[in-house]
């Protein structure tokens, strides 16, 4: 059978991104161009920055995701590219970019959700899996707990009522002066801190018992800065980061795991930003072992935004026949399973 | 030689093919539906009216700012995307001055202007000089007042033309003191035909780009950026003042 290879392009953040797939599993090049380090000095991604710098970076980046793979566009099948959600200006220039090649070339078009590129992360490093099985999506931006039903049919079972776990990571870090990006550096500081020493609130919504809160564990932990510095009380930042990502971590997989035995799913994965995050790997591994579950995770470099899970997911798409048209636009608050 | 030309910095969309002195087609819409919507659906639309080959293009140009921030990036990833996909070159057409090249061989000085908010204009000055566009003072971003104080230094009629027209009308009544004019609807907006016929003349000249290297031309930092070199500078003066307190004491 002959193969299908899909170029996807990715710029819905601070990443600008470019791979080229195989048949839907092999990734035969993952580029990324991180603007992290320009975003640092402002504490945060800026927007039009980032608008600025996927322009300046997207062609070098496409091509170089062309030449790692050996091809050129007259081998590729169709083009995959993001088209929501995220930033919207950001979004744009991959999203106009992308139409420009397909339409050139003559080539299928396939929109692809942000978000199901994270849950397709997956599907790379374990040729196994397949739907349906149980999913949390966390990053900065997202906390998902969706059932993969089939490839691109997504069953929504709880979400975060305000702020994303990777937001609560970026503003306790920013709070304890480690700078951005949060998760990683509270992650590694973590490691050298009680996490018992604090206790912080797990929050519970009575109504959905799958929906996730951070605002509150997040105040809590600036609560307790404030209340040390009124006192004059010295705080061990790595005891603080440590208890702060225990309450983080025990709800996201309470949460996963109640859901997982409700609806009898026996294969849990992880996807998103905060999934490289490693007590999260470990807490959920345990508690999948402890359960007799299959346990899923990318390696970190397609945990973060990339371009090979949108290629990944753009495949699936493309074989059930999804086609966008030129007028292709930009949805910055695309839900999951819309089209 | 052929032109494929991209227009998207403004409320216009607009999208031409220019093969020598013949313009074989231009789509022009100025309504609100957004030009990441519109601007591919208009060249399809326009490709599939001349039978165009696109591989048959020489180059294509795009109006490369000033303009919106957003709307210059859709023109300029499509360009970007285009040239890629084609192996062709790009010509950056500045947006001033293919809106000045609407008014070819007018009398006087051509004044272009963009509204660019905060009270301020992307604008430029340009005349005709031997059926060629001569730039008097280059595009830029600045107050309405400025650019009037110049033109009224200039001494010479001048034709307005742009977006910027009904928001700074009263402003140019007010204070300009020579003989002006308002260009007329066919010709008082971006046309992608005029950034085909200038982008054209451009490609002659060599001045062309690799799909890779095109970027917009903003003139204008971001918001970000700005607040930032403020904060910088602000800071600077503080430790340069606290520094020569101390070096008196």
């Amino acid at each position: 059978m002959k193969d299908t290879l899909i170029l996807a392009i990715e710029s819905s953040c601070d990443e600008t991104a470019a791979s080229v797939v195989k048949n839907g599993r092999t990734i035969l090049s993952n580029v990324i161009s991180s603007q992290i380090e320009l975003h640092k000095l402002y504490g945060g991604v800026v927007p039009e920055i980032a608008s600025r710098k996927h322009i300046e970076k997207i062609n070098q980046v496409i091509g170089e995701a062309l030449s790692v793979a050996g091809m050129t566009l007259d081998d590729m099948d169709a083009i995959g590219v993001t088209y929501g959600p995220g930033l919207v200006g950001a979004l744009l220039v991959g999203v106009a970019e992308a139409k420009a090649i397909a339409y050139a070339k003559k080539l299928p078009l396939v929109g692809v959700h942000h978000i199901e590129g994270h849950v397709s992360a997956n599907y790379i490093e374990h040729p196994d899996l397949e739907p349906p099985f149980l999913c949390l999506i966390v990053s900065g931006g997202h906390t998902h707990l969706v059932i993969v039903k089939d490839y691109g049919e997504f069953e929504i079972l709880g979400r975060t009522r305000d702020d994303a776990a990777g937001e609560a990571f970026d503003k306790v870090a920013r709070a304890i002066g480690l700078g951005y990006p949060g998760g990683p550096k509270i992650d590694k500081l973590s490691k050298e801190g009680n996490p018992n020493a604090i206790e912080f609130p797990r929050a519970k919504i009575g109504d959905c018992p799958y929906d996730f809160s951070f605002s509150g564990v997040k105040s809590a932990v600036l609560n307790y800065l404030n209340n040390a510095k009124m006192k004059g009380e010295e705080v061990n930042p790595a005891d603080l980061a440590a208890s702060f990502q225990k309450a983080v971590v025990d709800v996201l997989v309470d949460h996963t795991m109640l859901a997982a035995r409700d609806y009898g799913m026996d294969k849990v994965a992880i996807a998103g930003g905060v999934a490289s995050n490693g007590t999260l790997r470990e807490a959920m591994k345990k508690a999948c072992e402890d359960r007799k579950y299959q346990f899923y995770h990318p390696s970190p470099v397609f945990c973060t935004d990339n371009a090979a899970m949108i290629g990944v997911a753009a495949y699936y798409e493309y074989k059930k026949g999804t086609r966008h048209g030129w007028d292709l636009n930009a949805v910055p608050n695309l839900k999951l399973g819309e089209r | 030689m052929k032109i494929l030309a991209l227009d998207s910095s403004g409320i216009v969309a607009s999208v031409a093919v220019v093969e020598d002195d013949i313009l074989l087609a231009e789509y022009t819409v100025n309504y609100k539906k957004t030009h990441s919507q519109t601007l591919l659906p208009m060249l399809d639309e326009i490709v599939r009216m001349i039978e165009l080959d696109l591989d048959t293009v020489d180059a294509i140009a795009v109006a490369a700012g000033p303009g919106s921030f957003t709307g210059l990036r859709i023109g300029s990833a499509t360009a970007k995307g285009l040239g890629l996909a084609l192996e062709k070159p790009l010509v950056a057409v500045p947006t001033v001055e293919a809106l000045a090249y609407n008014l070819y061989d007018t009398k006087g000085v051509i004044c272009p202007v963009m509204d660019a908010r905060r009270n301020q204009a992307y604008t430029g000055i340009y005349r005709f000089c031997e059926h060629r566009l001569v730039t008097v003072k280059d595009q830029w971003a600045g107050a309405v007042t400025e650019l009037l104080e110049e033109l009224n230094g200039l001494g010479e009629p001048v034709t307005f033309l742009g977006d910027g027209v009904p928001v700074f009308r009263n402003t140019i009544a007010e204070i300009l003191k020579v003989p002006y004019s308002f260009a007329p609807a066919h010709v008082n907006k971006q046309r992608a035909a005029a950034v085909a016929a200038l982008g054209m003349e451009y490609y002659k000249e060599g001045r062309v780009q690799t799909a890779e290297a095109h970027c917009p031309d903003y003139l204008r930092v971001s918001q970000a950026e700005r607040e930032r070199a403020k904060r910088e500078q602000a800071a600077e003066q503080a430790a340069s003042s606290h520094k020569s307190e101390g070096e008196e004491k």
